[in-house]
């Protein structure tokens, strides 16, 4: 589109704050009481994760793919991508993750994370997208049918992901961060542009990620010295 | 000074048969909006209509559905006719399509909507006629001036098919005028929709003349600026003065402000609320402000 700068980022928003809120609303009551079950299953992930071991890990890559799937298909394909076109591309990235989540889940290839500050923010992340983002709602002022589950709807899905991800270290890890953190900073746009003060959250985790990397880089050469 | 030197009859800009044969405080009960012809033909257009964006994408939820139904009905009842749209408002079209249903197809529609992106053209248009469940539409333009040297034959095109009764372009706050420009003056255009408030007036200087001088019946969009407008006066008191034109909310000023201009044909404001939609209609019946009462209404805003 020509004169691209004259379009601002309200331009492309296409949505009421109401009807963003809704579609939570009726996710949830779409797929009731799994949403129970799916909040279990990011405890059963953390405590996976904690457990640390190849085949806890590879049995928390799979259910991670497994509700990344999910959640591409109920939420961003059948519902987010009706209200927003530009959606219906997203869902295609959600299944690529799942996909590269499942890789892993059946190849392994990665070691967790030394103890220390690192895996913490991990443990941090994945406990905050399972118990955290579901407080939200009411913190801001919305209605307890709104809240964000773990593998029901898309925020809280991504972040445990990412905690999950802090946590190991492999080669080819790196492949599985860029879809995270792009919905990420996407959904923290997308907020901001609502005027909704929820806004921080994505973007938060987006810091708190890119701060643990950071840290870990630099643990790294101390402990393995070329 | 005395209300009539303030303000004017709808009358006296252009009105329908039956609606100039009615008192002016009939009318105004009744909420009726005056209408103006269509230049190229001269059908008459109520002077307000329905904006679609952001308020009709409410996806497939069915309690939302129903009341942009109920708003779509309210629109009816209160004699409003021209719903626009576009493929790029998400959801939109099929809530529109799902509320005419519901509604029983009402005879008084006007159906305008738009050719969107570079890569669609026919089948498009068909995709979105089958959303509205109408036989063809009334009006199709081509939004944002999107690829226009190829949608613009294609419109005229099914218009001397007799697939579509009138064609037109649009843009937004400002901006491409000069093409715009261009396009009214070389292009055998119905209609043309472009941004016209009591802030933002750019329109005034060229494109408003421009379409009293070829004809061409001109489609006021965004008048309250997506609401920013609504909000910016929300804490002010009405003007004392908006009583000599009837308004009872500053949005009924805000649109009486823009329908006062000679060359606008129609605004048409979006809303998600059955009372707004009413007080929308009802703005375009009764007294207009004159130029003198405009001024006062466009520097009251800009003030705040
Ligand atoms: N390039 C293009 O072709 C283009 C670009 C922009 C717009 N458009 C067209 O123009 C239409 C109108 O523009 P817009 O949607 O940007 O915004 P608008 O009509 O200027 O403003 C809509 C907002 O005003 C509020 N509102 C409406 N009536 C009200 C009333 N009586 N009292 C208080 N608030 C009221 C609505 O809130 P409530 O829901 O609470 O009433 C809504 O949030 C669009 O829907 C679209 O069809 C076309």
């Amino acid at each position: 589109m020509s004169e691209w700068w004259s379009y601002s980022a309200e331009d492309f928003l296409l949505f009421s704050p109401r009807t963003y809120w809704r579609m939570f609303e009726l996710q949830n009551e779409a797929y009731w009481p799994l949403p129970v079950l799916t909040l279990a299953l990011g405890g059963i992930v953390t405590f996976l994760a904690a457990r640390g071991g190849a085949n806890f890990l590879r049995s928390a890559a799979a259910i991670l793919a497994l509700v990344w799937s999910f959640v591409a298909y109920t939420f961003l394909w059948t519902r987010y991508a009706g209200i927003n076109w530009a959606i219906a591309y997203v869902a295609p990235a959600f299944v690529l993750e799942a996909l590269l989540l499942l890789l892993i889940a059946v190849r392994a290839g990665f070691t967790v994370q030394p103890r220390g500050v690192v895996p913490w923010t991990g443990y941090l992340l994945l406990a905050f997208a399972t118990v955290g983002v579901p407080l939200l709602a009411p913190l801001h002022g919305r209605d307890r049918s709104t809240s964000e589950i773990f593998g029901i709807a898309p925020d809280p899905t991504v972040i445990a992901t990412l905690g999950f991800l802090i946590l190991l270290r492999g080669r080819f890890l790196w492949l599985l961060y860029p879809i995270p953190i792009l919905w990420c900073l996407l959904s923290g746009m997308t907020l901001h542009t609502m005027g909704d003060a929820q806004a921080w959250m994505p973007f938060t985790a987006v810091a708190v990620v890119a701060a643990a990397a950071i840290a870990a880089a630099v643990r790294r050469p101390s402990r393995t010295p070329a | 000074m005395p209300t009539t030197r303030r303000a004017f009859l709808q009358t006296s800009v252009a009105a329908t048969a039956a609606g100039a044969l009615l008192p002016t405080a009939l009318r105004a009960a009744t909420a009726e909006p005056a209408s103006r012809p269509i230049p190229s033909s001269g059908e008459q257009l109520p002077i307000v209509g329905l904006g679609t964006w952001i308020t009709f994408n409410v996806g497939e939820d069915p309690q939302r559905k129903d009341e942009c139904a109920a708003v779509m009905a309210a629109f009816f009842e209160s004699g409003g006719r021209m719903i626009d749209s576009s493929p790029m408002y998400g959801s939109a079209q099929p809530v529109i399509g799902y509320g005419l249903q519901k509604l029983g197809r009402p005879k008084a529609l006007f159906a305008a909507d738009k050719v969107w992106t570079s890569g669609d053209g026919p089948a498009q248009i068909e995709e979105t006629r089958a959303y509205w469940g109408v036989p063809r539409f009334d009006l199709l333009q081509v939004h944002n001036l999107v690829d226009w040297e190829a949608k613009l034959p294609l419109l005229f095109e099914m218009k001397a098919a007799g697939k579509l009764r009138y064609v037109g372009i649009t843009t937004s706050e400002g901006r491409r005028h000069d093409l715009i420009e261009r396009i009214m003056r070389d292009q055998p255009l119905d209609f043309v929709q472009f941004t016209y408030n009591a802030v933002d007036r750019e329109a005034e200087a060229r494109l408003l003349p421009l379409a009293a001088e070829r004809g061409i019946a001109v489609i006021v969009n965004r008048p309250f600026e997506q609401g920013a407008l609504i909000r910016r006066v929300a804490n002010a008191p009405l003007p004392g003065f908006a009583a000599e034109v009837g308004a009872t909310s500053w949005a009924q000023l805000l649109l009486k402000f823009i329908l006062a201009h000679p060359a606008v044909t129609v605004a048409i404001p979006a809303t998600s609320r059955v009372d707004h939609v009413r007080e929308n209609l009802a703005a375009g019946g009764g007294l207009l402000p004159d130029a003198d009462l405009r001024a006062r209404i466009s520097a009251q805003v800009r003030s705040l």
